[in-house]
């Protein structure tokens, strides 16, 4: 069964259909708290996808020889080495990022997307799926995160990146960047997020029963024909 | 017994690759590490001391406080990287003072964690300017609410009094601290 799913719907599937913030509600942590600006969240979500990325694959290609009783112990030293790889690499060479996401970048060994698809799919798949899996579901954390980012830097602080979008008339809504307006914009975005998804459900009953119909009333006509 | 030794050996060899591996990315990373903190440092020191040209770490324990000379090599004050707690966390200030320790001639924020919005205006233009030629003697103080009357007074941010206060209250002990090192001879 699970031979038949296609590469690409293993990597898609991250951004859309599982998408970690969204679809399973993880990581949250640095979801809220990091997102006061896009770069931040951009930042955040590379650095986490850098971990899961190496210890979605480190993982993998160890899930035969790790012993089942002390997996968890050995998935978490292998992601902390990883963490602390990132940690290092941006403190010498991005110190301003470094210090904008202050003790989150340590914060990422404890991160429930890393230990959740180590857990639920590089532990049960081979290199490869378990590559597309990370990158897919990485990008749907880096996407989550930059939206967020962006809408509470526009409404917070006017700008985008650095750059002034809004006019200077406009006045900053303070309560975006402040945790309050971390938990507005997830709320809001998840809605959403799931009334597209609600929606899509809906047309595709709809057509179904509609092709149910037709079905119905061809057979039906079939049967009259031939009487 | 088998299973206990499997496990053993998985965990212990797991955890040497990564000790080892973590051993020389650190090597790498630790002085450029060290050399963006004297960097920072050093842009802090010149910050507050305008004129300053050549700098000169104080060899003392107590407080990390640096002697400014201008470019004919004339001591013009002195350099104080000082923390104390704000509001929310550690504010790090250095503190630009004149030779006689009478006054601030400038403030920079290294670090804080203030609340955004609010307390991290202590890092505005319009807060740090207050602190250019201000007297420090007998010690800073502050004023709410009203444009300062005193030389030695500052008016709080609306809405980060606690802030401003603390960024008072730690300049204020710093000061202190240079000024018993002076009586002792020690600067």
């Amino acid at each position: 069964m699970k031979k038949q799913v296609s590469y690409w719907h293993e990597f898609f599937k991250g951004i859309w259909e599982i998408n970690p913030t969204f679809k399973q509600i993880l990581g949250m942590c640095p979801t809220l708290a990091v997102t006061v600006s896009a770069i931040n969240g951009i930042a955040m979500s590379l650095a986490t996808t850098f971990v899961l990325i190496f210890s979605s694959f480190l993982i993998s290609c160890l899930r035969k020889i790790i012993p089942n009783q002390v997996r968890i112990a050995a998935y978490i030293v292998i992601i902390a080495t990883f963490v602390t790889i990132a940690d290092l690499i941006m403190k010498a060479k991005f110190p301003v990022l470094s210090k904008a996401l202050g003790p989150f970048v340590p914060l990422i060994v404890v991160n429930c997307i890393i230990l959740g698809r180590a857990e639920a799919f590089a532990s049960k798949n081979p290199p490869i799926r378990a590559i597309l899996d990370a990158l897919g579901n990485g990008a749907g954390f880096f996407i989550a995160l930059t939206v967020m980012g962006s809408i509470r830097e526009l409404l917070g602080s006017r700008t985008i990146l650095g750059y002034q979008i809004l006019p200077l008339s406009f006045e900053p809504l303070l309560v975006m960047i402040l945790p309050a307006g971390a938990f507005i914009t997830l709320g809001l975005l998840m809605g959403i997020s799931n009334s597209i998804i609600e929606r899509k459900k809906k047309i595709e009953h709809n057509t179904l029963i509609e092709k149910y119909k037709d079905k119905m009333s061809s057979t039906h006509l079939s049967i009259k024909s031939s009487n | 017994m088998k299973k206990v030794i499997h496990i053993i050996a998985t965990l212990t060899i797991i955890g040497a690759i990564s000790g080892g591996l973590l051993s020389i990315i650190n090597k790498w990373a630790s002085p450029l590490i060290a050399e963006n903190k004297n960097a920072e440092t050093e842009k802090g020191i010149f910050l507050v001391q305008p004129e300053g040209k050549y700098y000169e770490k104080i060899n003392t324990t107590e407080i990390e406080i640096y002697k400014v000379y201008n470019a004919n090599k004339n001591l013009i004050g002195y350099s104080l990287a000082y923390e104390g707690n704000g509001f929310q966390g550690k504010i790090r200030l250095m503190i630009g003072l004149t030779q006689d320790l009478t006054k601030t001639t400038s403030l920079e924020i290294l670090e804080q964690v203030e609340t955004p919005g609010l307390g991290t205006k202590i890092t505005e233009e319009s807060f740090k300017n207050q602190f250019k030629g201000l007297l420090a003697f007998p010690k800073i103080e502050w004023i709410k609410g009203k444009p300062p009357v005193k030389p030695n007074e500052i008016q709080t941010i609306t809405g980060a009094t606690i802030s401003s206060k603390s960024v008072v209250a730690i300049i204020n002990e710093g000061i202190q601290k240079a000024r018993s090192l002076k009586e002792r001879g020690l600067l």
